[in-house]
């Protein structure tokens, strides 16, 4: 990764406590999501980048200056590095009001100007009326808004947010990330968040970090992450649930195919030259990519890898029903495809049901062999 | 009632509180968010004389600041008079004795305070100085408190240790709990039962006290 002067510039190594593998580049008014299984190091991450811990090993620099630089034993206290944080339960100071918890972000100022300041963020993050209530007499959403007001009023050159939108209710998280969208155009620095709500991460950042074991699996935009993998581990943690072994059988260029064994299948895929012919892979398929054939009436896109089975299970979640389907009848392989729920209802689909569906070429994607963990 | 060993218990207690405020502070903070090796045993340690009998506290204080101890010599040749049976030396023993109502409460307080606001408020820019005075002092008041009024209904009521220490000098270490037992050992119970009176009011006051703190600060986290 090309070390840049401008935005938030991140390289760790450490074995202990929690190991640590990662090179992180955010530019200024970009959005990154740190997303992978609890545990695995994006929380330390974020403490780092803040200055309350420290690696064995690394580097952080922002808009050109070090911050850290563990070989030239340099390591810049978090009160000097201007950044905004807001914590995971937002930790605002519960003896004060909500503007002194955001003047009190300001002590280096003099009072008038502090105010000043505090009820603009009050204005800006919707909280106007609120000024005088203590921590406890918020909702979670209003706190939340607190925090992120008090991570900003000092003008931050990093935003880092852990997990910003996991103590709030539903309606109120999409009204805070319409906020996130819309705050985002009024201010041009890197932001980082940490979560484990892929829907968080694909609705909001412009690239994904998929992190686990301390060790970035794979970075880039969502799509790239959930249509691309690098491998089975990311495609996991994209929650992508058709993955499966099969074989690279050869390339044919001419038809821009890579053909593909699988149980007694030959599938056709896009044409994928950097897996040799006779190697064992991992491929995967988003389910809008698996289309059902209509039951009683064949239809031209059959011809495209059409696979057998039966349904195994079968959920309607309002519109959508989602089907688990056992291919050859086999109950390990299962394929999982999300139909409308009148689309159900119309092929009378039901469990044990037969059923057909096409694999589309252009969404079966290879990845070398990874041992399931 | 005699006033000048009521006036002398309040003086000795205003005295180990001014003392150990800072230094229960220091400590209960120190021992709330360090870990080191040993720290058992200095817990154990500021424990000790919750468990000990007054009379071993007050043997072992009269064998280190006793003339014939170096600190009691010491003490002696720069202030002309000695620890033992005056009042510094019962001030001296009064700090030992209150260690652990003075610091655990603060310890606890501390420990009360979330490790997370503390660090938002250095991601606020507050120094470690800043951080003590603005967020944790305030939010750690209740254990200031509880551990001051301890601190001084225990002082008030301290015998054996006083008894050892001090002795029984009028104006100079007869505290108001050794004129109790003085006056009973007279056999005059009436300036006995008022004296009893007045500490046992005081102890219900201090404790009861520092209970509506411990529900004020569920109150407030819950």
């Amino acid at each position: 990764m090309p070390k840049s002067n401008s935005g938030l510039y991140v390289r760790l190594q450490q074995e202990t406590p929690v190991p640590l593998n990662s090179e992180i580049h955010c530019e200024p008014g970009e959005l990154i999501a740190l997303i992978g299984p609890s545990g695995g190091g994006k929380t330390s991450i974020l403490r780092i980048i803040a200055g309350l811990a420290n690696p064995a090993q690394g580097e952080i620099s922002c808009d050109g200056v070090t911050w850290l630089d563990t070989q030239k034993g340099k390591s810049v206290s978090p009160q000097q590095r201007r950044i905004g944080y807001v914590f995971q339960d937002y930790a605002l100071f519960p003896h004060m009001s909500v503007t002194q918890n955001i003047e009190a972000a300001l002590l280096h100022l003099p009072k008038a100007e502090r105010r000043r300041k505090a009820s603009t963020l009050i204005e800006i993050v919707n909280l106007t009326g609120l000024e005088n209530r203590l921590p406890r007499q918020l909702s979670g959403g209003q706190r939340q808004r607190v925090a992120l007001a008090r991570a900003l009023v000092r003008n931050p050159s990093v935003l880092l947010m852990d997990e910003p939108f996991s103590a709030v209710d539903q309606v109120t998280r999409r009204k805070l990330q319409y906020e996130l969208v819309q705050l985002r155009q009024r201010i041009k620095i890197p932001i980082i968040f940490v979560t484990h709500d892929l829907n968080d991460a694909m609705q909001l950042a412009d690239r994904i970090y998929a992190i686990s074991r301390g060790v970035t699996l794979q970075n880039g935009p969502p799509m790239d992450l959930m249509c691309y993998p690098d491998n089975a581990a990311v495609a996991r943690l994209m929650d992508l649930q058709n993955i499966f072994e099969g074989q690279v059988i050869d390339h044919d260029k001419e038809s821009d195919l890579t053909k593909v064994k699988w149980l007694d299948y030959e599938l056709q895929a896009r044409l994928q030259q950097q897996h040799n012919p006779g190697e064992t892979v991992n491929w995967a398929i988003l389910p809008s990519y698996v289309v059902l054939h209509r039951r009683l009436r064949p239809s031209r896109g059959d011809r495209e890898n059409p696979i057998h089975g039966i349904v195994g299970e079968l959920t309607v979640m309002g519109e959508n029903t989602l089907i688990s389907m056992w291919v050859n009848g086999q109950k390990e392989q299962r394929l999982s495809l999300t139909v409308s729920s009148h689309v159900a209802q119309r092929n009378s689909l039901c469990v044990d049901a037969e059923i057909s569906v096409s694999l589309l070429q252009q969404g079966i994607h290879l990845m070398p062999l990874q041992a399931k963990d | 009632m005699e006033w000048s060993s009521l006036n002398l218990s309040l003086k000795l207690a205003f005295w180990t509180c001014v003392i150990l405020l800072p230094l229960s502070v220091l400590v209960g903070r120190a021992l709330a968010w360090n870990s080191f090796r040993g720290k058992a045993f200095v817990e154990a340690l500021v424990a000790v004389p919750l468990v000990l009998p007054p009379t071993v506290l007050g043997y072992y204080l009269i064998l280190s600041f006793g003339n014939a101890s170096s600190i009691g010599r010491f003490y002696e040749a720069i202030t002309g008079h000695s620890l033992v049976f005056t009042f510094d030396g019962l001030l001296l023993a009064s700090i030992i004795f209150n260690l652990p109502f003075a610091i655990q409460p603060m310890q606890r307080a501390f420990e009360a305070v979330p490790m997370n606001v503390r660090e938002a408020a250095w991601c606020s820019g507050m120094s470690h100085w800043v951080t003590f005075w603005k967020i944790e002092l305030p939010l750690a008041w209740t254990g200031m408190l509880s551990a001051l009024v301890l601190t001084f209904a225990h002082t008030l009521g301290e015998f054996g240790v006083v008894l050892m220490m001090g002795g029984n000098i009028p104006e100079e270490t007869r505290t108001l709990s050794i004129a109790i037992y003085d006056r009973v050992q007279m056999f005059d119970y009436d300036s006995a039962s008022v004296m009893s009176a007045v500490l046992l009011s005081l102890s219900v006051l201090a404790i009861t006290f520092v209970y509506v703190l411990g529900y004020r600060r569920r109150r407030h986290n819950a």
